[in-house]
């Protein structure tokens, strides 16, 4: 059974007793009263596996702070069991505060796997590896590349398996920001986002629904085939550049969520990918050109 | 006390492959608000089970494992770095707790996390240890004058440090308790009763007997309950290898009454047995007096060894200020506080009334610290800084 499965008014009740979902490999228990959180799941996540069984491995809360701020200024919270790692929130930021916490439970959790803090998608079988700076357009990028047909795996965290080295996805809605937010809908106006949360400390926020393929293939690894480091500048031609492999696994390392911590695993994953990729800098100005370098970048 | 899950696993390893999902789903939240996740890991690993288990628990396990074996290697560095910093000063530098277990590889390292290393050292080369640290990247956190007063003046440490390059946090200790602590001991004779550790140029380990009297003067003098059940487990690690020791028990009470720790060390025998199983013997129990319903306790810890007599400057116990922690009290009554502070970790695991407990606790832990003319102004100057729940 699919979220979407559910209507709407089923999905809020569920969500009152706890709503379990199966994002690849993770199942999250989610527990919320917020109209607006049980709004945006339905509307973001509805081709996403409900799961069945009695074991999640988060069980994450958010709602509403109690107290007089009920009504005055009221405010969100999240939580992961008991624990509350954010200050409270603007209660109309509460489902981006849903989506950051969940990011949190992973990064901070599952160090299983090697995590890389990059986006990741898939084409033909192999995978492209999008680290970047905030502000490099590497979020823009990532939901570009899904709406032409990539597959999405993420587009915040790496997960590379520590037997095998393949990626993991999640395929989680696309965390768009600012001025991204305009530019994608310019760009496929049939996309599909959730509400957008403004002045949150990362500016305007809006999530982009994934495609109903990246969530129904989320069970399958990816071989790591390319890491493009993006870089937006206005009106600049789509460029392909070599990047310096050992340059690159620096940035990768010191980017990381848990690289220092997996010790000589962390180093061997890492350097057992940069074996198996090219690495690029990417220039670009404007999308549609961005896209035909990256079609000929997979069919090469 | 519920946590029958947690509890039962850590009684006996073994019943982890009989659980199903549902307990898992249980059991795996409550063992990671306890700290204890990486442990139960570990226990797995030990008898050869991980394969058995359900194939949703395996990576939280390993993950657990994982970070438990990154805390380890950083406090082997912190360690070396430490004695590298210290070694000129001639002075013995203890680890205590946690970087004690790890360098002494003694049980309770195994799985074990944290988040500072403990180290003592004798209270005249306090400044002089101090001096070397700051030369080598380690300062103080606690910048209000406050604070430094708070530490310099009252407590058994000096304000936490943290390393300015590795952001590790250190505490450096001179006595196991506070100075201005009801229950005074001997922190000389814990000193001249460690062993050099192998390896290191200044660094000590505590004797065994030390490194439980510590741990249970800890755990029970801390106002802080979400690790009590890590703490208690710790003891019980430590408390299972001393026991395959000739004349172990005459020689840890020997111990604790030499070091005025007997009343640390009956309420953690009698918690550990309880609710870790511990094989303590009925006779050390009523030695201590952990079983009598009202108990000779406080008898006991004044009148200190035959053989040794309490230490020359012991001042009197003072008399707790608050009737409600009375160690005359019968032990239907601490049990509900103490038993109510271990279930703190988890909501799972909480009895009725164990936030009223853990607050009780909390201003138990104040009272054993300081008398009430320091300690009423202390919390009156914390609830003012709004710090009052988190700061010292």
């Amino acid at each position: 059974m699919r979220l979407g499965d559910l209507t709407p008014a089923e999905a809020r009740s569920r969500l009152r007793e706890g709503l379990a979902l199966a994002t690849g490999p993770f199942v999250f228990r989610i527990q919320s009263r917020l109209p607006q959180v049980a709004v945006n799941l339905h509307r973001l996540y509805p081709d996403f596996p409900l799961a069945g069984g009695p074991f999640a491995d988060f069980h994450v809360r958010v709602d509403r702070v109690p107290g007089p701020r009920r009504w005055f200024k009221p405010q969100a919270q999240f939580w992961l069991e008991a624990v509350t790692p954010f200050k409270p929130l603007p209660a109309d930021q509460a489902y981006a505060m849903l989506e950051w916490g969940m990011n949190w439970c992973i990064a901070g959790h599952a160090h299983h796997y090697l995590m890389l803090h990059a986006a990741v998608l898939e084409r033909a079988g192999r995978a492209l590896i999008l680290p970047g700076d905030p502000g490099a357009g590497k979020s823009t990028l990532t939901a570009a590349l899904m709406l032409d047909g990539w597959r999405l795996l993420s587009d915040e965290i790496t997960l590379i398996d520590r037997d095998d080295g393949r990626l993991h996805g999640l395929a989680r809605p696309v965390s768009l920001k600012n001025a991204s937010i305009e530019v994608i809908r310019a760009h496929a106006p049939a996309a599909v986002f959730g509400d957008v949360a403004r002045d949150t400390h990362k500016g305007t926020v809006s999530h982009l629904k994934p495609t109903p393929d990246s969530v129904a293939r989320t069970g399958e690894p990816a071989q790591p085939a390319w890491i493009v480091f993006p870089r937006w500048k206005r009106d600049a031609p789509a460029r392909l550049t070599p990047h310096p492999k050992a340059a690159a696994f620096l940035h990768l390392a010191s980017h990381a969520f848990n690289y220092s911590l997996l010790g000589a695993l962390g180093f061997t994953l890492t350097a057992r990918l940069m074996d198996a990729v090219s690495c690029w800098d990417f220039e670009y100005g404007h999308l549609p050109e961005a896209l035909t370098v990256f079609r000929e970048l997979a069919g090469a | 006390m519920r946590c029958p899950l947690l509890l039962t696993v850590l009684r006996e390893p073994a019943r982890m492959t009989r659980l199903d999902l549902a307990a898992w789903d249980r059991l795996l939240p409550q063992a990671h608000a306890a700290g204890l996740l990486a442990r139960l890991a570990v226990l797995a690993d030990g008898l050869g089970l991980t394969a058995d288990l359900p194939a949703p628990v395996k990576p939280h396990l390993t993950a657990a494992r994982t970070l438990a074996e990154r805390q380890h290697r950083a406090v082997l560095w912190e360690a070396h770095k430490l004695d590298a910093a210290l070694a000129s000063l001639g002075v013995p530098v203890l680890l205590l707790k946690g970087a004690a277990y790890v360098l002494g590889d003694l049980p309770p390292a195994r799985g074990r996390l944290f988040s500072d290393i403990d180290i003592l050292v004798p209270k005249a080369a306090l400044g002089a240890v101090e001096a070397q640290l700051m030369l080598n990247g380690w300062h103080a956190t606690n910048h209000s004058d406050y604070d430094q007063r708070y530490y310099r003046e009252w407590m058994h440490e000096l304000p936490p440090m943290t390393h300015l390059r590795r952001g590790s946090h250190l505490d450096v200790h001179h006595n196991l308790l506070p100075e201005t602590a009801r229950l005074q001991t001997r922190p000389d004779r814990v000193i001249a009763a460690s062993t050099p550790l192998a390896g290191h140029r200044c660094l000590r380990l505590p004797c065994l007997e030390d490194l439980v009297l510590h741990s249970a003067t800890h755990l029970f003098h801390e106002g802080e309950w979400g690790h009590g059940l890590r703490d208690l487990a710790d003891l019980d690690a430590l408390l299972r290898l001393g026991m395959q020791r000739p004349s172990w028990w005459a020689g840890l009470l020997a111990r604790a009454h030499a070091l005025n720790l007997a009343h640390p060390l009956a309420l953690a025998l009698r918690y550990a047995h309880r609710l870790l199983a511990t094989p303590v013997s009925a006779d050390v129990l009523t030695e201590l007096g952990c079983n009598a319903g009202r108990q000779p306790l406080a008898d006991a810890v004044v009148r200190g060894h035959k053989d040794e007599p309490p230490h020359a400057p012991s001042p009197p116990r003072r008399p707790l200020p608050w009737p409600v922690f009375s160690t005359r009290l019968p032990w239907l009554w601490r049990d509900a506080l103490f038993l109510r502070g271990f279930s703190a970790a988890h909501a799972d695991c909480a009895l009725p009334g164990t936030a009223l407990a853990t607050f009780l606790l909390y201003v138990r832990a104040h009272a054993l610290r300081m008398p009430l003319r320091l300690l009423l102004p202390h919390l009156l100057y914390k609830a003012v800084q709004g710090k009052a729940t988190t700061g010292p």
